[in-house]
């Protein structure tokens, strides 16, 4: 497969702006995807993915900033991007009184070169669904039949928008396998979520966008890095204590409120978990509820901007 | 179609025209709208409007001393249908329309009805006339009827034009203009430009396979009619398929125009029935348009349907030729260009 240009970039964008006229979707957000790699745009609902990955897509015209696919331009190049790139939408529902190898031989006919119908079906675990109606499957295999669809140019790119939203734990680890396979053979791929999970397993950089804004860039581990803290605590206690209370603690590195409690980051639990314990107790108060884990993005988004991700 | 198990991709406007002939054979509904309701109609207002002898004139006569011999002087008339009655229940059946005329028997008869009913006019002519020739009146002329009996000048000639007509509407509308508007709606027509699909090859197939479904519907209403009703094509049946082909058209193309912004089934439903429910009444669908005013007509006379439902049945009834009803295929090939035209103008793929 071909790379973009000679920088090494897929997909590049630079001041990206999209305004609705109630919200500002996408505020100058500039982003640079290598090729070859996969690139995770994670944000909660209404964070601006969608508009984002869109306006790469060529779908969605953008009202400021520049776009640049495969060292290729939108308003020059579009037909030659369409061959060579595959999308799937976050909420395309295909026709349902066709089969899935009718899908499948209706997308191949739009490109010059690609995957044989049934090569597709093959890669996609459908074999077994070839004639049956799109109407009849599972939530995950028509997930697959949409990537299946996306894959049908032999794409050097892939774009997926919220590509396992709703599915069943297995069938988020089959379609994992497909965009492994695909990078496999040096694709890139693109793909929003707002799963922490499935952003930490598929992608070598992440972007977290909130509110149209990229707020943080970096692998996984450089993110969960930023927290300088390997562990989270969150606890409440009984009556509800100022931070003042544990800022003390061994490897403190910070906190955010929870609820009616605390999220603290900390080094290590075994040094933090007895001393604000103590703590608690020594400020006249109950414990009432303490949970520990590793940090995740999750735990970096909290701390970048006081929300969660998932109900942001 | 069979797809023979094989991996072989055809060119992408046969892809698209041949998924949209099986999604549409797959719809059951919609196949009872093109096929079964078009028959079943033909068939209740065939039955409905069939051939029978003209109805006898429902008439009264006062019991009284010569009532008998009346009664038998009236039952000869073919277009009567005598009855005694007592003077109070006459009365009553005249003022309810049950009876058009009562007649009031002896030397000097009376007829009561009411002059601005046809009927009753018809009944005291033809009572008139019965007991009169009774009485021993001579004709001083003889005349000779001849009955008139066309072809397709019965009214399920007139009629199954008219639902030819119909039907190429409403499937040419509902079936460009509701796929196109479900497809938007879910998302389809963005995945399909997200592709390099060419966009033109999309609407031709839509096209494409509306005609082929149109040749399918045009065989069977006229086939179905000609078997039952005997209704048959006068003119040349070449002229007849090109009507129905540029009516199809037509109607393809208002239906894109229709569906060309549309986000919501319900706001294409809306659309469509506010564009076909004036052509329904007014075209000439079930009754002659010339019923209504003579300021109504040359608007009337402009409607797509209007011009369709003359020309199928300038041919089909009249053996009409493509000079005679040249204005009407251009209505319709003006139609067609303008809709089509404004419909892409105004298209939104997502």
């Amino acid at each position: 497969m071909a790379s973009g240009n000679g920088d090494g970039l897929a997909i590049s964008c630079r001041g990206l702006k999209k305004l609705y006229p109630d919200v500002k979707a996408v505020d100058g957000l500039d982003l640079a995807v290598r090729s070859g790699e996969c690139f995770g745009l994670l944000g909660p609902n209404g964070a601006g993915k969608t508009t984002t990955i869109e306006i790469l897509e060529g779908l969605t015209p953008a009202d400021g900033g520049e776009v640049e696919v495969l060292g290729l331009n939108w308003s020059r190049n579009a037909r030659e991007l369409r061959e060579r790139i595959g999308i799937s939408l976050q909420e395309t529902q295909l026709n349902e009184k066709l089969t899935v190898n009718e899908t499948l031989r209706l997308f191949r006919s739009f490109y010059k070169n690609g995957p044989r119908p049934s090569q597709l079906l093959h890669d996609m675990s459908l074999e077994e669904k070839r004639d049956a109606r799109v109407g009849k499957l599972s939530g995950g295999q028509k997930q697959r039949l949409a990537v299946a669809c996306a894959l049908a140019g032999d794409p050097d790119i892939l774009f997926l928008d919220e590509p396992t939203t709703g599915l069943d734990p297995q069938s988020r680890l089959q379609l994992w396998e497909v965009v492994a396979r695909f990078r496999a053979k040096g694709g890139t791929v693109l793909l929003t979520t707002h799963y922490m999970d499935e952003a930490q397993r598929l992608c070598d950089r992440i972007a977290i966008i909130d509110h149209g804004h990229l707020i943080a860039l970096g692998t996984p581990p450089e993110l969960i890095a930023r927290l300088e803290a390997a562990n989270i605590i969150e606890f409440t206690s009984d009556p509800p204590l100022d931070s003042e209370a544990f800022c003390e603690v061994n490897g403190f590195h910070g906190c955010s409120r929870r609820g009616d409690g605390w999220q603290l980051r900390v080094d290590s639990l075994a040094a933090a978990v007895p001393q604000l314990i103590r703590s608690v107790e020594e400020n006249g108060a109950k414990l009432r509820t303490l949970t520990t884990h590793e940090a995740t993005l999750e735990d970096l988004f909290v701390s970048l901007t006081g929300r969660e991700l998932r109900d942001a | 179609m069979p797809d023979a198990g094989s991996d072989r991709v055809r060119p992408a406007i046969i892809e698209l025209t041949s998924t949209r002939l099986k999604e549409f054979v797959r719809e059951s509904e919609a196949m009872f709208w093109v096929f079964g309701f078009p028959l079943l109609l033909t068939l209740l207002l065939g039955f409905a409007f069939r051939e029978r002898p003209p109805d006898r004139i429902p008439v009264g006569i006062v019991v009284g001393p010569s009532s008998a011999a009346t009664l038998q002087a009236l039952g000869k008339s073919p277009a009567l249908l005598p009855r005694l009655y007592s003077e109070a229940d006459g009365g009553e059946a005249l003022r309810r329309g049950k009876i058009s005329l009562l007649v009031e028997p002896g030397p000097q008869p009376v007829y009561h009805f009411d002059p601005t009913r046809p009927d009753a006019r018809t009944a005291r002519v033809e009572a008139d006339d019965a007991l009169q020739s009774a009485a021993g009146r001579r004709n001083v002329i003889a005349a000779r009827d001849e009955p008139v009996r066309e072809q397709g000048a019965r009214y399920i000639d007139f009629l199954v034009p008219g639902l030819l007509g119909m039907n190429l509407m409403g499937t040419g509308m509902w079936g460009m203009g509701f796929t196109i508007a479900n497809a938007r709606m879910r998302k389809l027509l963005k995945r399909l430009i997200a592709t390099p699909m060419r966009k033109s090859d999309y609407l031709i197939a839509q096209f494409l396979s509306r005609l082929l479904f149109l040749i399918i519907e045009m065989i069977v209403v006229v086939g179905f009619a000609w078997i039952v009703f005997g209704v048959s094509v006068h003119g040349s049946l070449l002229l007849f398929a090109f009507v129905c082909l540029l009516g199809g058209t037509a109607f393809a193309a208002i239906g894109l125009l229709v569906a060309s912004r549309a986000r919501t089934q319900e706001g294409v439903s809306g659309l469509m029935n506010l564009v076909m429910m004036p052509m329904w009444l007014c075209s000439g669908v079930f009754f002659s348009y010339e019923r209504f005013p003579d300021a109504a007509r040359p608007f009337i006379r402009v409607l797509p349907l209007t011009a369709l439902n003359d020309a199928l049945r300038g041919v089909m009834n009249e053996a009409m030729t493509i000079g005679q009803v040249m204005p009407q295929l251009v209505n319709l090939a003006l139609w067609t260009a303008v809709a089509y035209v404004a419909g892409l103008r105004m298209f939104r793929w997502q």
